[in-house]
């Protein structure tokens, strides 16, 4: 399970989809990296992601780790946002994972992305589900 | 100067009900429920929502509405419920986070049973008549539970509605005219620390409690402005269940076409301290400019927190900007099945 501390550092990419642009070469690091993987450059913009897109592909998890164990089948997709970035994310809201499919538009809403059972702490962030 | 709401937006989560799927499952009579609360189905959170993802959804939605206001803008936010997901940690904290609000920001959680969600509203729009706050948002929200098998089961709903309230005339898109309380000791809802499902009256829940307040805040603020119900294009009343506000607002002398907009809970179930909020959300997604709208929360314990709108004509650009209310409730539910419902509302006891 996430520790509070690692959890609270990650709020503004999990809560505010902040990414971090370089000011090098432009391209656009979600999560935010310290150094950027094309040219190596180390300062970025912070920049806020659009919440649109569409399914790039995905994989169904049938045995999800612990926290995530009511959510069983977990669907998990590559979604490319409109500004061309990609992102790994849960999807929400399908009445059957069979409704999945590569092309699908999504957009990213603010859900419960796992919690630490009935005692520990809620981890939120954001989840694709159909537009 | 006046106040008003700058900013509007509802989320209603796309999972379903029907009250035959829940009668069917304690040999309940469908048809004389059906009848009696006037109910058809009711909205069921995800696993994954809750009163903070709701009130997330809600606020950026009212946001999407304001015309550019800037999250650090906001000077207090307040949510009002009964289901905060931590006993002890701020609902407000992570939703005043998530919408890039936080540091300098007053938060706090509300609690009074349905009425929460409007005593965010009313404290948030007053501190932004006493010039406090430069704006405030004022957001009711719950995903309530019922006791299994209690009549409450096919009622409690989840939803939330967002309010942003400022004084900045060119933003306002509808006045605050008035507003009022009325409260008493009335015990005819109550839940006790430690206690998953709430206890209520029965019976007791309708005349003194739900009528008596209700038409003692609409009467007393009608009478404040110098109002009748004629002069109101809508009102909006706590939706316990279908039948209740139907009710309560033809005996306080309004007509069918006044509350319909307003009325949600036949489709949407009672969203406790979303449910008049939510109303009001749908009547601004349809008022015109000019339209004069009464809005009468209740909440046990017993009180009711009414207002009194005008709507102005930034209405009309605005209101397209987020996603309508009624469309929500219309269009991509999901419906699920009392096993599916039981999993999700954690009815099931899992092993540890
Ligand atoms: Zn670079």
């Amino acid at each position: 399970m996430i520790s509070p501390g690692r959890s609270w550092r990650e709020f503004p990419q999990r809560y505010r989809l902040e990414a971090a642009k370089c000011e090098t070469c432009g391209k656009i690091h979600y999560p935010p990296r310290v150094a950027c993987s094309k040219c190596g450059g180390t300062t970025f913009e912070n920049i806020t992601l659009p919440r649109e897109g569409k399914v790039v592909t995905f994989t169904i998890v049938r045995v999800p780790p612990a926290g995530f164990t009511e959510q069983t089948p977990l669907p998990i997709a590559i979604v490319e946002l409109m500004d061309g970035v990609r992102i790994m994310v849960q999807i929400g809201d399908l009445a059957d994972p069979s409704e999945l499919e590569i092309g699908m538009p999504v957009r990213l809403e603010f859900r419960r992305i796992s919690w630490d059972g009935e005692a520990g702490l809620i981890f939120y962030g954001h989840k694709a589900v159909k537009s | 100067m006046s106040v008003g709401i700058v900013g509007y937006g509802a989320f209603i989560p796309r999972r379903r009900i029907k009250l035959e799927e829940i009668a069917k499952v304690w040999g309940a009579d469908a048809p004389s429920y059906r009848r009696g609360l006037q109910l058809n189905e009711k909205s069921v959170p995800g696993a994954d929502e809750d009163t903070v993802t709701m009130s997330v959804e809600a606020t950026r939605n009212a946001f999407a509405r304001s015309g550019g206001i800037e999250p650090a803008e906001i000077g207090a936010l307040y949510i009002g419920s009964e289901s905060h997901p931590y006993a002890v940690k701020p609902s407000g904290t992570i939703v005043a986070e998530a919408i890039g609000a936080t540091p300098d920001i007053h938060i706090a959680d509300f609690e009074f049973a349905c009425k929460a969600g409007t005593e965010s509203m009313f404290v948030a729009q007053s501190l932004v008549k006493a010039g406090e706050v430069k704006y405030a948002v004022g957001i009711g929200a719950d995903t309530s539970q019922g006791a299994p098998g209690d009549a409450l089961e096919y009622s409690a709903a989840a939803g939330a509605a967002a309010f942003i309230f400022g004084d900045d005339d060119e933003r306002i898109l509808a006045e605050v005219v008035e507003t009022y309380s009325w409260t008493t000791d009335t015990p005819d809802f109550w839940r006790r620390e430690y206690m998953h499902y709430p206890r209520h009256g029965s019976r007791f829940t309708g005349e003194p409690a739900y009528f008596r307040t209700t038409m003692s805040s609409a009467q007393g603020i009608m009478e404040m402005a110098g109002l009748e119900p004629r002069d109101f294009a809508h009102a909006i009343f706590h939706q316990p269940n279908g039948k209740f506000p139907m009710r309560v607002g033809k005996k306080l002398g309004f007509t069918q076409e006044q509350l319909e907009t307003g009325w949600l809970s036949p489709w949407l179930g009672n969203t406790y301290s979303g449910a008049s909020p939510i109303g009001l959300t749908a009547v601004l997604d349809i008022a015109k400019p000019g339209d004069l709208i009464l809005l009468t929360s209740f909440g046990s314990g017993a009180g009711s927190d009414s207002f009194i709108f005008r709507v102005t004509d930034r209405i009309e650009l605005v209101r397209d900007r987020a996603p309508g209310t009624r469309k929500q409730l219309d269009e991509n539910q999901i419906y699920v099945d009392y096993g599916t419902y039981a999993k999700l509302r954690g009815k099931i006891r899992m092993g540890e």
